[in-house]
C-alpha cells in the first residue's frame, strides 16, 4: 500500500508527459473541494462504522442494551475468546463457516468462470443467432437477485419443485431428495450462485475479447496452429489483464455473498451452506449476540485485508494502465 | 477460417446446456405464474392443466406489492442518483489532479469495496438509532436511511469506475476547455462529463440494480412503511400457505422492467467495464 501512496505522486496516470496547464489556473484546494462531499459519506457509512464495529465487539451487548448500546459493560476480549475457541460451540460453527465460505468461494469461482470463458470464446465469431444467445446468457445476471433466487427455491422443492420432477422423469434418482438440507444445500447453493453470477464473468470476458483483433488469430491459423493451441497461446494471454481483475471481482462477490443463502434458506441455515456473511448475521440479529457478532466481523475484516493487500497492487496497477 | 466438425459439435452441445440452465427458472417462473394455487402446491407439471391470470390480480392484494414497488423505486433512484454525483465530483479530482492524500483515499475507496455489508450493518443500526434518540429523526426505518446504507457499496464502485472511465480521456480536450477559458468545473461539466457518458450510464446502471436487489440492509433497516421488494416478496409464505403462484408472478413483474432496461442499457456497461474497471 506504501508504494502507490509514494507513486500517485508521480502522476503515472493517463496523461503522460505533457504539461499540466490548469495546475496554475485551477486553485489549489480545489480538488479537495471535489473530493469533499465524497469524503464525508465515505466517512459516515465506512471508517465511522468501521471504527464503531471495533468498539462494541468489547462490549457484552445483547438485546437488553441495543437501543442504550452505549451503556452496554466491557467484555474486553472475550468476545474474542468466544469467537475463536474452536471447541466451544459458537468458535466451532465459526470455523466451520469459514471452511464452507472458502469451499464455496473456489467452487462457484471455478464454475462461473469456465462458463463464462466457453461461452465467451464459443460465441466469439459471428454465427446465426448469436446476438439471440448473447442476450439470453445475460438475463440472470439482470434479474433482482432475490426474485431470481426465490425461483430457485420453489425449483429446489421436494414435493413440488421442478428440480426433482426432472430427476424421477429422466428416471435419475426417485425424485424425493430434500435439496435444501445437509449436504445436499452446499452444492444448491453453488449451483444458485453460479447460475447469477456467470454470466457477469461472460459479459466482461466478451468484452475483453473484443480488444483481441481478428488478424492475430488469421495469422496463427495459417501458422498451422489449432483452435485449442490459439486458445492456449493466443487468447488467453490476452485476457490475463481482464482476468485478474475479474477473478478478484467474482471472489469478493462470492465471499461476501448474502443474497442467495438468505433467500434460499431464511433463518434455517444448513451447516453446509453456513456462508460467513449470513452466519455472522445470524449471530447478531438473530440470536442477538451482538457483541460477538462484531468480533466476528472484525476477523472476516482481517482476513478480507489480508486478501486486498495481497491483490490491491495488481488492480491499482491495471486501474492506473487503463 | 476452419472449424473442425468436433468443434462445432462441442459449440452446439454446449451453448443447449447453457441455455437450458439459463432458461430454466425463468420457464419455472412463467409456467408457474399463471397456475392456480392448488396446482402450484402440488407435483410440479411443466404445462400448466388451468392457465389464470388470478396470480397477478391477487398478488397486488395479498402483499402491499404496490407499497414496496414504490419504495423500491424511490430508494434505488435515490441511492443511484447520491452516488453517481459524489462520485463524479470525487473521480474527477483524482482523475485529473495531483494532490496530498489522493493515494490514500484512492486505497481507502478500493478496499471498502471489498468488505461485505455485513461489516457495516449493525454499526450503521446503532448509529441510526443514537442519532434517532438524539436529534428525535428515525433513520433507522426510514427510506432515506436505507438510501445512506445503499452508499457502503454503490459509492466505491462509482468512485473506482469512474476514475478508470476519467482516465481513459484524453487530457487534451479538457486541457484544451481551460484554454478556451472555461474554468476547472466548466471543463468537467462541458467536456468530460459528455465524452463519459457511457461510463456514467454504466455506473448508475450498476447502482441501480445493485440496489433494486439489495437484500440484507433492506431486511434490518426498514418498517413496515418502507419495506423494499426485497423483503416484501417474503411475505407471499404465510403461516397456513406459500402463495407460489403469486411469488411467482409478483418476481416475473419486478424483473421485467430491470431486465428489459438492463438490456438496453447493457451496451453501455461492457464499454464502462472495458474502459473503466477492466482493461
Amino acid at each position: 500500500m506504501s508504494t502507490t501512496t509514494s507513486r500517485a505522486g508521480l502522476n503515472t496516470a493517463g496523461g503522460g508527459d505533457r504539461p499540466r496547464r490548469h495546475r496554475s489556473v485551477a486553485p489549489r484546494w480545489l480538488p479537495y473541494l471535489l473530493l469533499l462531499p465524497a469524503l464525508v459519506f465515505e466517512l459516515l457509512v465506512h471508517i465511522v462504522p468501521m471504527l464503531t464495529g471495533i468498539w462494541i465487539s468489547g462490549l457484552q451487548l445483547n438485546q437488553f442494551f441495543i437501543r442504550r448500546w452505549l451503556d452496554a459493560p466491557s467484555a474486553g476480549l472475550d468476545n474474542y475468546r468466544v469467537a475463536l475457541n474452536f471447541d466451544g460451540a459458537v468458535g466451532e460453527a465459526l470455523l466451520n463457516s469459514f471452511v464452507v465460505t472458502f469451499a464455496f468461494t473456489l467452487a462457484v469461482l471455478a464454475v462461473s468462470w469456465t462458463m463464462g470463458m466457453f461461452a465467451a470464446v464459443m460465441l466469439q465469431r459471428p454465427f446465426r443467432g448469436r446476438g439471440l444467445i448473447r442476450t439470453l446468457f445475460l438475463i440472470p445476471y439482470a434479474i433482482p437477485v432475490y426474485a431470481g433466487v426465490i425461483v430457485w427455491k420453489f425449483m429446489l422443492g421436494r414435493d413440488n419443485g421442478m428440480v426433482n420432477t426432472l430427476l424421477a422423469q429422466l428416471g435419475i434418482g426417485e425424485g424425493d431428495t430434500f435439496w435444501l438440507l445437509g449436504d445436499q444445500a452446499f452444492w444448491s447453493t453453488v449451483v444458485v450462485a453460479v447460475w447469477r453470477l456467470w454470466p457477469f464473468a461472460f459479459l466482461t470476458l466478451t468484452a475483453g475479447l473484443q480488444s483481441v483483433p481478428d488478424d492475430v488469430y488469421e495469422a496463427a491459423s495459417v501458422d498451422g496452429a489449432g483452435l485449442w493451441r490459439q486458445f492456449r497461446s493466443l487468447t488467453l494471454p490476452m485476457l490475463a489483464p481482464v482476468n485478474q481483475v475479474l477473478l478478484l471481482v467474482l471472489f469478493l462477490w462470492t465471499f461476501n455473498d448474502f443474497n442467495v443463502p438468505y433467500i434460499l434458506f431464511g433463518q434455517s441455515v444448513p451447516r453446509s451452506a453456513d456462508l460467513l456473511s449470513i452466519h455472522v448475521y445470524q449471530s447478531s440479529f438473530i440470536t442477538w449476540n451482538f457483541g460477538v457478532g462484531s468480533a466476528m466481523s472484525v476477523l472476516l475484516l482481517l482476513v478480507l485485508l489480508v486478501i486486498t493487500a495481497v491483490y490491491l497492487p495488481l488492480t491499482n496497477r491495471r486501474v492506473r494502465d487503463a | 477460417m476452419r472449424e473442425p466438425v468436433s468443434f462445432r459439435v462441442l459449440r452446439v452441445v454446449g451453448l443447449v446446456l447453457l441455455t437450458l440452465f439459463v432458461l430454466a427458472p425463468l420457464y419455472v417462473m412463467v409456467v408457474s405464474s399463471v397456475k392456480p394455487l392448488g396446482d402450484v402446491q402440488g407435483r410440479f407439471t411443466w404445462i400448466p392443466t388451468t392457465v389464470t391470470v388470478q396470480p397477478f390480480i391477487d398478488m397486488w392484494s395479498t402483499v402491499p406489492l404496490g407499497r414496496y414497488f414504490v419504495n423500491s423505486l424511490v430508494v434505488s433512484l435515490l441511492a443511484t442518483l447520491c452516488s453517481v454525483l459524489l462520485a463524479i465530483s470525487a473521480a474527477y479530482a483524482i482523475s485529473r489532479y495531483r494532490f496530498r492524500g489522493r493515494g490514500l483515499f484512492r486505497v481507502t475507496v478500493l478496499s471498502t469495496q471489498m468488505f461485505p455489508g455485513i461489516l457495516f450493518l449493525l454499526p450503521l443500526f446503532l448509529i441510526f438509532v443514537n442519532i434517532g434518540q438524539a436529534t428525535g429523526f428515525a433513520l433507522q426505518g426510514s427510506r432515506l436511511g436505507l438510501v445512506i446504507t445503499y452508499l457502503t457499496f454503490s459509492l466505491p464502485f462509482a468512485i473506482w469506475m469512474l476514475v478508470g472511465y476519467f482516465d481513459s480521456i484524453p487530457r487534451q480536450l479538457d486541457e484544451a476547455a481551460l484554454v478556451d477559458g472555461s474554468g476547472p468545473v466548466g471543463a468537467l461539466v462541458r467536456v468530460v462529463l459528455p465524452s463519459a457518458a457511457p461510463g456514467i450510464a454504466a455506473v448508475s446502471i450498476y447502482s441501480f440494480m445493485t440496489a433494486w436487489g439489495e437484500t440484507l440492509f433492506a431486511s434490518v433497516m426498514t418498517t413496515a412503511q418502507s419495506r423494499t421488494l426485497a423483503v416484501g416478496l417474503r411475505e407471499y409464505s404465510t403461516q397456513v400457505n406459500v402463495y407460489w403462484n403469486e411469488v411467482m408472478a409478483a418476481s416475473l413483474v419486478v424483473s421485467i422492467p430491470v431486465v428489459v432496461g438492463f438490456l438496453l442499457l447493457q451496451r453501455y456497461l461492457v464499454q464502462g467495464l472495458t474502459a473503466g474497471a477492466v482493461k
